[in-house]
């Protein structure tokens, strides 16, 4: 049901090829690693705010009463966070891939970068679900995201970049373990508190 | 009589901060390099943290209460309540950055703790700034109380696990609770570090119990102007 608005998807990738490229240009292609993982995340986190964002401030309140009549609260908010991991998933793939064609691979050893990324991105798509549906049922709802967001986004940042930090510096993945330990455990905390708020938000 | 019945408690606490801001600034403590003087800022700015933490609880116990009966008191009970801890966490992050300047040199250091501090101001602001957004008071009430318990989930898994793994953290208790500890604390500094925690507990309360009354004031106040407007 979201392929209806593919043009959002697409403004998205094109938000990501842009920022790539504009990084690209202002740093001459030749950055130090810790650089290379900030403006990664940077670039990431940006595009998931606003890839989540479109989840529930793009539709319009008929569509939402349809839903409504189709699913409960619960099923919507389940089927929106799996719909948005796994775009950001996508997203973030094509966002490596690209990152890597502009600014060099720095990577060692691939598994530990690419499992914290897809650990990281799936725990946004969870904690800014929730706060995209709040988002969407106030005012200048585009200022609250963010404001709402960044605050709850901010410790699983902190965590993935120093993972990805020493993933970079090739570290094997039992160091990381216990990091990744935590991050799932945000995410299962951040899914099953959706569950339970979402239907208050919902119903109407 | 009546009058002290009720109010023993908050006689209690009056007398309990006066105890700790005297004993805090006369009484002996333990000479440590580094730290000196400024050890005494413990009965403050645990303090601080202690009751900031103690009135957001209430907080969300308050939205949890309005998510489960829809009674607008204990929406502004809640608010109530965030707004004390608002007070008290920049007071905390006051003295705290005042302590840091005199032991480790800077008013702010990157450290984990320090950094879970102000991702609570932060999302304490955003709850405020969200309230604000929305006119429709149900709604309003609705919203913040999801986004209060959520964000309260977080951010205390937040500051419970994460300094506890990070590999460097200069900001004491690391591995448990600081100051709580029976080693942490030389003995006679527990005669006033204990009353200190409990005065301060009561402060949070009684300050939050104002607001709580002075927000019903307002509502009633507006209430009695538009029947007044009603009537002309």
């Amino acid at each position: 049901m979201e392929w209806r608005s593919k043009f959002a998807i697409g403004g998205v990738v094109l938000y990501l090829v842009s920022t790539v490229f504009i990084t690209y240009l202002a740093f001459d292609g030749r950055i130090a690693l810790q650089t290379w993982n900030a403006l990664f995340w940077l670039i990431i986190l940006f595009a998931s705010m606003h890839a989540i964002m479109k989840s529930f401030i793009q539709e319009s309140e008929n569509r939402q009463l349809y839903y409504y009549m189709l699913a409960s609260g619960k099923e919507v908010i389940v089927s929106k966070i799996l719909y948005n991991s796994l775009l950001m998933v996508v997203l973030s793939l094509t966002g490596l891939l690209l990152f890597i064609a502009f600014m060099g691979n720095p990577l060692q050893t691939l598994t530990v970068f690419l499992i914290n990324m897809l650990l990281g991105v799936v725990g946004f798509a969870v904690v800014l679900t929730l706060i995209s549906a709040i988002a969407s049922k106030a005012k200048n709802n585009f200022t609250l995201m963010a404001v709402l967001g960044f605050p709850l986004v901010l410790p699983l940042l902190l965590l993935l970049i120093r993972v990805s930090n020493a993933g970079l510096a090739g570290a094997p993945l039992a160091e990381a373990a216990t990091d990744m330990l935590i991050i799932l455990l945000l995410i299962f905390i951040a899914f099953t508190l959706s569950m339970v708020l979402f239907p208050y938000i919902w119903r109407e | 009589m009546h009058a002290i019945k009720n109010n023993w408690w908050k006689i209690a606490g009056i007398a309990l901060v006066v105890y700790v801001i005297a004993g805090g600034l006369l009484f002996e403590v333990p000479d440590l390099p580094v730290l000196r003087e400024s050890i005494r800022n413990i009965y403050f700015h645990v303090g601080m943290w202690f009751g900031m933490i103690f009135i957001l609880f209430m907080s969300v116990v308050f939205s949890l209460r309005y998510l489960a009966r829809s009674r607008p008191e204990d929406d502004l009970r809640a608010l109530a309540a965030v707004k004390v801890g608002l007070l008290f966490g920049l007071l905390g992050l006051l003295t705290g950055m005042l302590w840091a300047r005199f032991t480790w040199g800077d008013y702010w250091v990157n450290d984990p703790k320090l950094n879970g501090a102000a991702v609570g101001m932060l999302i304490y602001l955003a709850y405020i700034v969200l309230r604000s957004s929305l006119e429709d008071p149900e709604k309003r009430a609705r919203l913040a109380a999801v986004y209060s318990v959520f964000a309260f989930v977080l951010f205390f898994v937040f500051i419970m696990i994460l300094p506890r793994t990070a590999s460097v953290s200069i900001h004491p208790g690391v591995d448990g609770n600081p100051a709580l500890a029976t080693g942490d604390l030389a003995p006679e500094m527990r005669w006033v570090f204990y009353p200190a925690m409990l005065g301060w507990f009561i402060m949070s309360w009684w300050l939050y119990r104002l607001f709580y009354r002075m927000s019903r004031i307002e509502i009633k106040i507006r209430e009695i102007r538009e029947n007044q407007n009603n009537q002309i």
